[in-house]
């Protein structure tokens, strides 16, 4: 990616994370159009499901990228602890907005998807009530980063409760895995399972160019936001002042 | 090492004994969230045994979270809190040892009454015991992990709901497995998977969170 | 002799988005009194938790006998005594009980005869018994204070320690801290009453306005 150290400073961190916005932006809106394209015309239809299926190709690239994001965000909230740079902070709470959307994403389109595969929108399916108890966690950062006016202190303490969860996630992915097969019956698995051996090769391509459209559409967002909050944090330094004044002029 | 988390644990007991209302308070409200469901679903009785462990133990942890607020709290607002982050001891020795009485105050409290409202709920015999034992094993996790919740919020406004907020997902993984185990128990299958789960989990919260609770009280103690 | 020195380094604290202070660099020696000096919101008791390890300079580094404190926390707090705006005491708990737990917490224990004898020192006979929520403000104060004999700290920290003092308790304290700095202690305090203080090498500390950066 970048060379961390050298970016760690805001002011040299604000401009390149413009560039890299832009560049992300535009291949996560080129690979979107190829994606969805690929998804409603070129897949084929699946003999099983028919065509509702293919809201898949959204439902699981967002339900990866929400997991994924917590993992960054974590990576990012430890680095901010262990060498105190802002910037590490404020990536990570630029992304927690971005995360909850993909979960929320996943959960929405789970209950679409899940109308005509189980007959009802919401099951007590393993995976989406993990993806439920996510959202609860994304929730709970994002409102303790903002209860807190500090933001130094906001940064440090959602950083703390991003680790804490990160390590939590494993516990309560396979606590509710465990209570998922000692509750229900097999019939969902069954479902969910048939998809993944089914699936044909073009299935799988189209899979990964959504997975890479939300992917950098998530890396576009996330570093336009960190800007923000980059000017809004330095606001009173001179950089911001020099930077501001030349937009105007 | 010892004497430093029986110095604390005394201190907190003192004061809890010094508010006695508090502990009844924490208490009774378990008992009377327990109390509402029956009311909520109907008195048949095959439908209540079967919600019972879901029902006790959803109560257990609303009600060990309601008393986690005044964990750091109290001592947050007179400044006692600084003076034992300022003691030659390691901080988190001394959250183990603030968290520890607050589970003596409101988790065995919850343990001891749990049979009552059990046999409530109809319950009996070895279903009874396998669900005193779950909590004891789950009520100290709900105090360990609280404590992050409790340490991460002090001093917010609104911090009551907040923590609620941060620290009820994680108490998940404990929900399943304490209520688990007694289901299990009660269908005859064998709840030692449960049990052996719910204990890697009170190791894994022993080790981490007071260590965590520490490091939140010094963010929010600045 | 080990000469116990405090040395501050490029000190830089913030609060919010507003820098209260840096490049603040002084060191203070055995057997003396820092007074420091600032309009309200110009950082001293930020500062002073700073020095005690309650906040988390920006930049920065405290050094307590050549080495930082963060790195021998247990060390420097058992050489450390911090007395701040709040007393530190529980009020259900009587004088004699708040002083005990600080005393054990602290590796020492001190028997009733002991805190009798610090509280009178501090003009409260017969208040050991007493929970200290019957106690007027500046009792309480009194009572916090007594730590300053009981705990056997080198450096003292102490944030507007003469609040709430009647006019003999200042002069009793001042003894207090006259006496620590010529036992070779060190004192840092903030004070906006008028005190003389001219114990041992006394030395000011003037926070201002800092300019916006």
């Amino acid at each position: 990616m970048f060379n961390l150290f050298k970016y760690s400073s805001p002011a040299s961190f604000y401009p390149l994370a413009g560039r890299l916005a832009v560049g992300f932006g535009i291949a996560s809106a080129i690979l979107l159009v190829i994606g969805l394209y690929m998804s409603f015309f070129v897949a084929p239809t699946d003999y099983k499901q028919g065509e509702g299926y293919r809201i898949m190709f959204i439902h699981v690239p967002a339900a990866w990228m929400s997991m994924w994001i917590y993992v960054v965000m974590a990576c990012f909230a430890a680095a901010g602890m262990i060498w105190n740079t802002r910037l590490s902070s404020m990536m990570a709470s630029s992304l927690a907005p971005t995360g909850a959307m993909f979960t929320f994403i996943a959960l929405w389109t789970g209950a679409l998807w899940g109308k005509p595969m189980w007959g009802a929108w919401w099951v007590w399916d393993a995976r989406l009530t993990s993806e439920l108890i996510l959202l609860f966690l994304y929730v709970g950062f994002m409102a303790l980063e903002s209860a807190i006016d500090d933001p130094r202190r906001a940064a440090r303490a959602s950083g703390l409760l991003a680790l804490v969860g990160v390590i939590n996630v494993p516990i309560i992915y396979y606590s509710v895995q465990w209570w998922n097969t000692l509750h229900q019956g097999s019939s969902i698995k069954v479902v969910d399972g048939g998809i993944e051996s089914s699936m044909s090769e073009i299935m799988l391509w189209t899979l990964l160019v959504m997975t890479f459209a939300c992917w950098f559409y998530a890396v576009a967002v996330s570093l336009s936001r960190v800007r923000s909050t980059i000017l809004e944090r330095e606001s009173g330094t001179a950089w911001v002042k020099t930077l501001l004044k030349g937009e105007q002029a | 090492m010892l004497s430093t988390l029986r110095c604390i644990v005394m201190r907190d007991l003192t004061l809890a004994m010094r508010h006695r209302s508090d502990v009844l308070t924490t208490v009774f409200f378990f008992i009377i969230v327990v109390s509402l469901f029956p009311l909520g679903v109907g008195p048949d009785a095959a439908l209540l045994k079967e919600m019972a462990a879901g029902v006790v133990w959803v109560a257990a942890l609303l009600a060990s979270m309601l008393s986690l607020t005044r964990l750091f709290a109290d001592d947050y607002n007179d400044g006692t809190l600084e003076q034992l982050m300022l003691v030659p001891q390691p901080l988190s020795l001394i959250v183990l040892g603030k968290v520890l009485a607050h589970w003596i105050i409101s988790g065995l409290p919850l343990v001891l009454m749990s049979p009552l409202l059990g046999l409530q709920f109809g319950l009996e015999g070895d279903e009874l015991i396998m669900l005193m034992v779950t909590l004891l094993i789950g009520t100290p996790v709900l105090s360990l992990l609280g404590a992050i919740g409790a340490a991460l919020t002090l001093g917010l406004r609104g911090g009551g709901v907040l923590v609620s907020l941060l620290v009820l997902p994680l108490y998940i993984p404990v929900l399943i497995f304490g209520a688990g185990a007694v289901t299990a128990s009660a269908a005859g299958m064998g709840a030692d998977g449960h049990l052996s789960l719910m204990g890697a989990i009170l190791l894994l919260a022993l080790v981490l969170a007071p260590w965590a609770s520490a490091a939140a009280l010094r963010i929010s103690v600045e | 002799m080990d000469k116990a020195l405090l040395e501050i380094k490029e000190l830089e604290c913030v609060r919010g988005d507003k820098q209260l202070f840096s490049a603040l660099s002084f060191s203070l020696e055995a057997g003396s009194l820092l007074h420091v000096h600032g309009p309200n919101g110009s950082g001293k008791t930020t500062l002073l938790r700073a020095i005690a390890g309650l906040v988390l300079p920006e930049n920065g580094e405290i050094c307590w006998n050549g080495e930082s404190t963060e790195q021998q926390q247990d060390d420097f707090n058992r050489e450390l005594l911090y007395l701040g705006h709040h007393y530190g005491l529980k009020f259900e708990l009587t004088g004699y009980e708040n002083l005990k737990v600080f005393a054990n917490l602290s590796g020492s224990d001190i028997s009733e005869q002991e805190v009798e004898a610090a509280l009178t020192r501090f003009g409260l006979a017969h208040c050991v018994e007493l929970s200290v929520k019957v106690l007027s403000q500046g009792q309480k104060r009194r009572v916090a204070l007594a730590r300053l004999l009981l705990q056997r700290a080198k450096l003292w920290i102490l944030d507007e320690p003469f609040v709430a003092l009647d006019t003999a308790a200042v002069a009793l304290l001042l003894g207090v801290i006259k006496g620590h700095v010529a036992a070779g202690g060190m004192v840092i305090l903030t004070t906006h009453q008028e005190v003389a203080m001219d114990a041992g090498q006394l030395q000011h500390l003037y926070l201002g306005e800092t300019e916006p950066r």
